[in-house]
């Protein structure tokens, strides 16, 4: 039987899975004879389960349209320096 | 939920390629479907978005720049993370009056994995609030945990690197990802339970 100290260091390969078969189960083992730990496990996965998808990934237009814009500047100083063809200047 | 270029249809590979031979349209292809991730790790590491612009600009001009030593071994998008990583990270230790703590001090005391607060949440407690409430509740925890840890929640939890590519963007071991990345989680879960915990149902926090 796992203690509640080695539920806590084994929590996170439980969580993301990598952790094998026979700790698998002894975590399993563990919450069903530990309230707290099950509290623990199952509100420790809803909050990696919240944050999924839910912060926005937004990128304010003139932020985005500055970025190409500084982009598109380093590529006409380098064809300068390499004296590519077709830069107009 | 937004679409991403997980799906399938972008091969990165390709344009890759291509934008190192000097093609621009294709090197922007990669900056439209990056840019935005970059600008939500670099803000979530630097806290400002003045900041985060700079980090998204150095970015992509250095990885422009810098194309032809790019290998191809890791993903596109793992190395331009790792630029922005080390960029957002010089941001946070050239501002003089951030006083939290260095991201590569050594963080194994132990306190931090203590757990306090026990109590069911709700089945669904993200349907309690706005979804604008939900993100200001999720992004202030965040920005409470020290850099060390939030750095290797941002990376893991929301960007989905694995630990590997964690350890790797960050230049620390793997043993030390998965530290701090507990140490993360338990630490968000404490924040998270006084916003989702289940009405009346404090009988559990009896610890």
């Amino acid at each position: 039987m796992l203690t509640c100290k080695e539920f806590l260091q084994e929590l996170n390969d439980y969580l993301d899975e990598t952790g094998d078969i026979e700790l698998r189960r002894r975590i399993e083992s563990h919450i069903t004879q530990c309230p707290n730990c099950f509290v623990i496990l199952d509100t420790t996965k809803k909050t990696i389960q919240v944050y999924k998808g839910v912060l926005p990934q937004t990128l304010p237009p003139d932020v985005h349209s500055r970025l190409l814009k500084a982009v598109e500047r380093k590529s006409t100083e380098r064809k300068l320096r390499a004296g590519l063809p077709g830069v107009q200047h | 939920m937004p679409a991403t270029q997980e799906a399938g249809i972008f091969d990165e590979s390709a344009l890759v390629a291509k934008a190192r031979e000097g093609d621009l349209a294709a090197f922007n292809e990669l900056v439209n479907s990056y840019s935005r991730k970059i600008f939500r790790l670099a803000k979530h590491i630097t806290q400002n978005d003045e900041d985060a612009e700079d980090v998204l600009q150095e970015t992509f001009l250095k990885a422009f720049e810098h194309l032809g030593d790019f290998q191809g071994q890791s993903k596109f998008y793992t190395w331009i993370v790792r630029i922005a990583v080390n960029e957002s990270l010089m941001k946070l230790r050239k501002r003089k009056s951030d006083r939290s703590v260095p991201l590569d001090e050594p963080v194994d005391t132990g306190e931090d994995t203590v757990v306090r607060e026990i109590a069911v949440w709700d089945e669904n407690p993200e349907q309690q609030y706005s979804r604008e409430e939900l993100g200001q509740i999720l992004d202030e925890a965040v920005q409470g945990l020290r850099p060390a840890f939030r750095t290797v929640f941002v990376l893991r939890d929301i960007e989905e690197l694995s630990t590997e590519e964690t350890a790797e963007a960050l230049g620390i071991s793997v043993p030390a990802v998965k530290s701090r990345l507990l140490r993360a989680r338990l630490q968000l879960r404490e924040k998270l339970t006084r916003f989702f915990k289940r009405k009346g149902d404090d009988v559990f926090a009896y610890m």
